[in-house]
């Protein structure tokens, strides 16, 4: 019940900052727009379809960081951590909070994609909005983890690039994967956003969900469990 | 002591390199009212975090009714007011009280009751974030106090408090305690430790007294509670160097 209403009040807490939620789907709109008026046809498609996923994943890694991080600065996960919250309903409750405002996120910026901009795509655009939904929750789940190395603001954005940006660089959005050189490869093979693009270009080839795409689905599911648990170790009850 | 419901056995607290409790020994009945007085940067916060089970400590033991401090049964029989306000800003005081309510199973109505119970009903719809200060410290007591808890530990609960709004909380206090509630709170004012059944006086993490308010000034050789606290304070220091 505690998960019910810490995601409960997380979504509260999202509603009482209008300007947030504003910017959540007023910025990816406006940028997928910019996209459209610099490339053209099967350029746009290609890299349309992948912003849609890496969005979610970017924003959502940013907003969580600086979410938890403030529950540290102002003594709320103290006290959190006194009640009878289990830690892994706190971070669920954020998870599935996030996930939630960006699944909604996602139908709206689709929406705008496909209507407004001519987004073309074999598969159908709801397993897209699976997709970047999935992603979001893996910004969730990332942003908590790094939340735990970050003692202020500042630090906690910097983490951005250090776990967002290489994901983003090597997930064949700017180099075919094929191309890459072997280590570089090997490198995005084990960062979780390579898979849910790999997802996302699967829903753009082809007319019905493939076996792949379940597959990365899968993996990126896995990768967010792994960050959760990882995020449950590094929450302290007691502190120095 | 008829009923402990506190014991501190010899507790070693380092925050950063600095030590800040020297082997620390007390103990808090229960189903009263005690008060932590002490110099600032004497180690009250910390105590009360020990207590809590939220500070790592370097040794010695807490027992809170019974069980190791820190313990999983403990967290729903204890609450904590932070020193700095802790609620979230972006939360209506009422959103605020129900949630932590609902972590200890409670509903609205508790949670409604313990904002009228610190003077903030008119205020219970607003944002955190936009309260006075002296407002925003009595939301976060709202949740301290929510659950109704058999052990309550107040960081400076009434700090920015005027003296009406005062007298009210610590009544309210009592009404706690009278129901078998024990209760530790810090504080600087004096006219408050004068309200309190004990009182616990610590000087640079060392406790220096033990005792009722009265046998606190008869120690000092006076009658002024303030008084009594610089001449213990000063004594101490007078010893130590
Ligand atoms: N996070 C921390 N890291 C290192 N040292 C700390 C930390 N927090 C507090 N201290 C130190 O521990 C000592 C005791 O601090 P504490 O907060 O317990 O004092 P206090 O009695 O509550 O003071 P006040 O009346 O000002 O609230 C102080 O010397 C303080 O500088
Ligand atoms: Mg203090």
């Amino acid at each position: 019940m505690t998960l019910v209403h810490t995601t409960g009040r997380i979504l509260r807490q999202l509603r009482h900052d209008r300007r947030t939620v504003a910017l959540l789907i007023l910025v990816p709109s406006l940028l997928l727009t910019l996209l459209y008026y610099m490339f053209s046809g099967p350029v746009f498609d290609r890299v349309a379809l992948i912003m849609l996923g890496i969005f979610p994943f970017l924003i959502m890694f940013l907003i969580t960081s600086i979410a938890m991080l403030r529950e540290r600065t102002t003594g709320t996960l103290e006290r959190l951590l006194t009640t009878p919250l289990r830690k892994t309903d706190l971070l669920f409750g954020y998870g599935i909070a996030f996930g939630v405002a960006a699944a909604v996120q996602a139908a709206i910026v689709s929406g705008v994609a496909y209507w407004l901009l001519g987004l073309d795509t074999r598969g159908s655009a709801g397993f897209v909005i699976l997709i970047a939904a999935a992603n979001a929750v893996l910004g969730v789940a990332l942003g908590l983890l790094a939340s735990a190395f970050a003692r202020t603001e500042f630090q906690a954005v910097q983490f951005m690039p250090v776990v967002a940006l290489p994901q983003i660089l090597l997930c064949g959005l700017f180099v075919a994967r094929e191309d890459m050189a072997g280590w570089l490869q090997a490198i995005s093979d084990v960062l979780p956003l390579t898979y849910s693009v790999e997802a996302l270009q699967e829903v753009g080839a082809h007319a019905d969900p493939t076996g792949t795409m379940w597959r990365d689905l899968a993996i990126v599911g896995g990768a967010v469990i792994l960050a959760l648990i990882a995020a449950a170790g590094t929450l302290r009850r007691r502190t120095p | 002591m008829a009923n402990t419901a506190i014991k501190v056995n010899d507790l070693v607290v380092k925050r950063g390199r600095r030590r800040v409790l020297h082997n620390f020994t007390c103990s808090i009945p229960a189903g009263s009212v005690t008060g932590l007085l002490g110099p600032s940067g004497s180690g009250k916060t910390t105590l009360m975090r020990a207590i809590v089970g939220v500070q790592i400590v370097e040794s010695g033991e807490i027992q809170v009714l019974g069980r190791p401090a820190g313990h999983k049964d403990l967290r729903s029989q204890i609450g904590y007011l932070t020193q700095a306000p802790s609620v979230y800003a972006d939360l209506t005081v009422r959103e605020n009280a129900r949630y932590f309510a609902a972590l200890y199973g409670l509903g609205a109505k508790v949670a409604d009751a313990a904002v009228r119970d610190v003077g903030l009903s008119d205020a219970a719809g607003q944002l955190v974030a936009n309260l006075s200060g002296g407002q925003r410290s009595r939301a976060s007591l709202a949740c301290a106090i929510v659950s109704q808890p058999r052990v309550l530990v107040l960081d400076e609960p009434t700090v920015g408090q005027d003296p009406v709004l005062r007298d009210e909380l610590w009544k309210r206090f009592r009404d706690f305690a009278d129901q078998g509630t024990t209760i530790l709170v810090s504080s600087h004012v004096m006219d408050e430790a004068n309200r309190c059944d004990r009182l616990l006086l610590i000087r640079e993490g060392r406790l220096i007294a033990d005792d009722p308010p009265a046998a606190v000034k008869a120690s000092a050789g006076t009658d002024d509670l303030d008084q009594a606290f610089l001449n213990l304070i000063l004594a101490g220091q007078e010893a130590a160097s």
